[in-house]
């Protein structure tokens, strides 16, 4: 190993450092879910703790998108532009057990899972999920942002 | 009025336009024929003592597999109406076919029906004749089929469909 990519990475560890206590995430809240997330971002349980306590409500100053509750087919075409519109690098959470598999909505309406449209790094079941559980979804998205692990 | 009268009302002036009436706890229903069913609706909104102002819901039933009604028509609207200054209500019924889902328009008496019918077309694939705006209320346009139908397959995918551009 030259000193060059001795330098390299050691400035990537930096920069995921830097990164994985900066997240700006974007909640795509469309459903029920939006509540355990309400609970989790304030105070109680205080997101800003891990340094993602600043919702940018523009997929353009957003890295992380958090897409809590269900997402109909209708609603599909939204999500994978919102998607889009992100700038890189970014990350994507499924809340809930519905965008993780459309959950109990096995019908003719909701899309089975957001990965059919967008690629999603963590994936954090329940209906709705305890804060603990967000909070520890959150911690292994920031041992991913830390590495430089993406999945777009 | 007693949903029994308001039923007497109604067959007086139709006649056999009425093809059967029945009341259950309180509820009192006509079937009536689907030529008849706007000139029914009218006449209920516009008679002094029937005074039904409101189109309270309209919706219709899928009998494929009903017990008892597999070799009858397939599908029945249902108007729900309801007098705001009477206090009273009936239901109206409209026996449609597979092979002709297609009932008159009841926008021009109750401007509401516009959406539920929307609905109705969208969910059971039964027709307006005459409506001022036939789309899918719910669903997308790109959706095949109608999901309300007791033969759309539960596990049905449909293709999913991009950001318009």
């Amino acid at each position: 190993m030259g000193v060059g990519s001795f330098f390299t990475s050691k400035l990537d560890e930096a920069i995921g450092w830097a990164r994985k206590y900066s997240i700006f995430q974007y909640p795509f809240v469309t459903a029920c879910c939006g509540m355990e997330y309400m609970a989790t971002a304030c105070s109680h349980y205080d997101v800003d703790r891990f340094g993602a306590g600043l919702p940018r409500f523009s997929p353009r100053q957003a890295d992380v998108l958090f897409v809590v509750g269900t997402i109909s087919h209708k609603m599909a075409p939204v999500l994978k532009r919102i998607y889009d519109q992100m700038t890189e690098p970014k990350w994507v959470v499924a809340f809930g057990v519905c965008t993780c598999t459309g959950g109990f909505y096995d019908n003719y309406a909701t899309v089975q899972g957001i990965d059919t449209i967008i690629p999603v790094d963590v994936y954090i079941p329940g209906c709705p999920p305890r804060p603990e559980s967000v909070l520890d979804g959150l911690m292994k998205l920031q041992d991913k942002i830390a590495v430089g692990a993406q999945r777009y | 009025m007693d949903g029994g009268a308001i039923l007497e009302t109604l067959r007086a002036r139709f006649g056999a336009a009425l093809t059967d009436t029945h009341a259950q706890h309180g509820d009192h229903t006509a079937v009536v024929d689907r030529g008849a069913i706007v000139d029914v609706l009218k006449f209920c909104r516009d008679d002094a003592h029937l005074g039904f102002d409101m189109l309270s819901d309209l919706t219709a039933v899928d009998y494929l597999k009903y017990p008892g009604r597999e070799d009858g028509p397939r599908f029945e609207v249902v108007y729900h109406l309801y007098s705001v200054p009477h206090n009273h209500r009936v239901r109206l019924k409209v026996r449609v076919d597979e092979d002709d889902p297609v009932v008159p328009t009841a926008v021009p008496v109750w401007p509401i029906a516009n959406w539920l019918e929307r609905e109705v077309w969208d969910m059971f694939g039964i027709r307006f004749d005459g409506h001022p705006d036939p789309r899918r209320l719910l669903m997308y346009e790109e959706f095949v089929g109608h999901a309300l139908r007791k033969d759309y397959p539960i596990n049905r995918r449909q293709p999913l469909i991009g950001p318009r551009t």
